[in-house]
């Protein structure tokens, strides 16, 4: 049994997404643990001089495979690649990132390889010879701790945002070496027609360090301009609970919440929201949570770090000069 | 065209969660329980694609007895039939073993079309729906927010970070629905009343010619060790008074106490 870890890499436009560094770091911790080593695989169409870059983020070894077919996520194309390299090196665990490429392929993944598969961990651990997980459950009303079972592959889907990335060293070396990949095109049964890009100036809301999030209290859409200043001073992405978006406010692309996108900033400013169960289930999690609410018994407060007592109005403009103010001093 | 919808029964997400005793489980005593929400807009989907081109929506769902209440559910939405796996060997099963007990029973029938919400709310796993398709041999569309049916494929919008992919893909293929794709019908009086008439189809695991084996031997590659409440958030502060003073204090305090500024 080898106690290596493997990190699925996510490449977006040529580059490793930041939860790629994330899980890395991750996997660093994990494979000293077990004294093996830190493995990413990345697929992609003209990654072949990602090694050095990976390499200096801790990988022992990189293996990439590089295919004008890997250019764009294909459930099978990426099945064909990945499955094959597994089934023969047997790592002991696999991170994969909880994205909608590691959503759609770890569960498929596991089911070929008959491996275990808990998604949405929040921290993997190794305890004793064990792998434990936690992971939120019920809405967020409880948090579940799991293990692996046997000594199959383990693959475990990680949230973003949750572990830092390892400090670069390129001092750091690593063995780097091609996948071999051999791809029926007909074999690719989802095919990518087109992607839209969703025109917005800041991050996704699941990689952002920081978000601005309005709810009810922002009366209509016109105010959400109010957050966009905010945002646009402070770097942030923005989001929403969920009435903006059954309102028709803004697209459902802006929901954080059970029904939305769970997400993990170290700094969450909730403007108008009162703080829902299913809202909460989505946010929670962020380091820090700033509520700007006028009613004192919202919910949110209950959950707030920092809790403004008063008209989103009001506040919101004074913050972004406050907040503009500072950037202009500091930068 | 023959679609089948896969339902899973879930506890409210309103209603609070309390953990056993022993931190192995979730108190299901007093616990109200529903339709996970994402399947509703999965049947919903199918729904609408029976009234445009025909065909029949069959509801699938394998778990415990309580769970013929999410099929009742479907049916008074408007399924045509309804299938309950139900077995005590489902009781330690993971969700790899959910689907493939699924899968032994849909590859007993002719099928266009899977269904499956993109999770079920209680523990969000999102793993039954992808592993299903790779049982079946079929392709996969996950999170969907737009479904167009062709001629022997569909055309499905998904949201990725940043963007929205268009997917065409073959069918027979599993689907599964983000909330955005439709909004679900409320069961009509009539729909309510057929449901409570039309029966519910029950099936072992042993009838499928399947056994999942002993949890504990294996089966299950997974297991919950113990459930907890999440770890209380400190207690913040709340400022109250002038606008312009909390903003500055706030500030202060984001800078020099939380340092995320």
């Amino acid at each position: 049994m080898s106690g290596d870890v493997w990190v699925l890499a996510e490449i977006a436009d040529g580059r490793p997404r930041k939860i790629t560094y994330e899980l890395m770091g991750s996997a660093r911790e994990l494979a000293d643990a077990l004294d093996g080593q830190v493995v990413v695989l990345a697929l992609g169409s003209g990654i072949a001089g990602l090694g050095d870059e990976l390499a200096a983020y801790g990988a022992d070894a990189v293996r990439i495979a590089d295919d004008p077919l890997l250019a764009q996520y294909t459930t099978d194309a990426y099945m064909a690649v990945v499955e094959p390299v597994l089934a023969v090196e047997q790592p002991y665990l696999v991170l994969i990132g909880s994205t909608a490429v590691g959503r759609d392929l770890a569960p498929r993944l596991a089911a070929r390889l008959d491996a275990g598969v808990i998604t949405d961990c929040a921290t993997v651990e190794l305890v004793g010879e064990q792998v434990e997980v936690t992971r939120p459950v019920m809405t967020r009303k409880a948090i579940a701790r799991m293990a692996f079972r046997g000594d199959g592959i383990r693959i475990a889907v990680v949230l973003p945002n949750v572990h830092s990335a390892p400090q670069q060293d390129p001092s750091h070396v690593a063995v780097v070496a091609p996948v071999s990949v051999a791809i029926d095109p007909a074999a690719i049964r989802t095919r990518v027609l087109e992607v839209k890009a969703i025109a917005r100036d800041t991050l996704p809301l699941t990689e952002a360090d920081i978000i601005v999030s309005g709810g009810r209290g922002l009366r209509g859409p016109e105010n959400f301009v109010l957050l966009n200043e905010l945002a646009s001073a402070l770097g942030a992405a923005v989001g929403s609970s969920r009435p903006p978006v059954d309102s028709g406010w803004v697209p459902h692309d802006y929901e954080i919440g059970q029904t939305g996108k769970t997400v993990n900033p170290q700094l969450y400013i909730a403007c108008g929201i009162s703080g829902a169960p299913q809202h909460l289930a989505g946010m929670s999690g962020s380091r820090y949570i700033v509520a700007i609410n006028k009613d004192p018994q919202a919910p949110i407060f209950g959950v707030a770090s920092y809790g403004v007592v008063g008209d989103l109005f009001q506040v919101l403009p004074l913050l972004t000069e406050e907040v503009k103010k500072l950037r202009s001093t500091a930068g | 065209m023959n679609i089948v919808v896969c339902v899973k029964h879930v506890p409210d997400t309103e209603a609070p969660i309390r953990i056993q005793q022993d931190g192995r489980g979730i108190d299901e005593s007093a616990l109200p329980y529903v339709v996970n929400y994402y399947d509703e807009h999965g049947i919903e989907e199918a729904l609408r694609i029976k009234e445009r081109v025909g065909g029949t929506v069959t509801l699938i769902t394998a778990g415990p007895a309580r769970a013929a209440q999410a099929l009742r559910t479907g049916l008074a939405m408007g399924a045509d039939e309804a299938i309950h796996i139900e077995d005590p060997t489902l009781d330690g099963a993971d969700h790899l073993g959910v689907a493939r007990a699924l899968a032994a029973m849909i590859s007993t029938r002719p099928c266009d079309l899977v269904i499956c919400g993109k999770l079920a709310t209680d523990d969000n796993a999102a793993i039954v729906g992808p592993a299903l398709a790779e049982y079946l041999r079929i392709p996969q569309a996950t999170a969907v927010t737009k479904l167009e049916l062709g001629d022997g494929k569909a055309t499905a919008h998904r949201e990725i970070e940043g963007a929205v992919e268009v997917l065409e893909v073959a069918l027979p293929a599993v689907i599964t629905v983000e909330r955005s794709i439709n909004e679900p019908r409320y069961p009509s009086l009539p729909g309510i009343m057929k449901a409570k008439r039309t029966p519910i189809t029950a099936k072992t695991l042993g009838e499928l010619g399947f056994a999942l084996g002993d949890a504990d031997a294996g089966a299950a590659h997974v297991e919950v060790l113990e459930y907890t409440k999440p770890p209380a958030r400190p207690s913040g502060r709340v400022l109250e008074g002038e606008p312009a003073a909390m903003v500055k204090e706030l500030v202060r305090l984001l800078r020099e106490e939380a340092k995320v500024l």
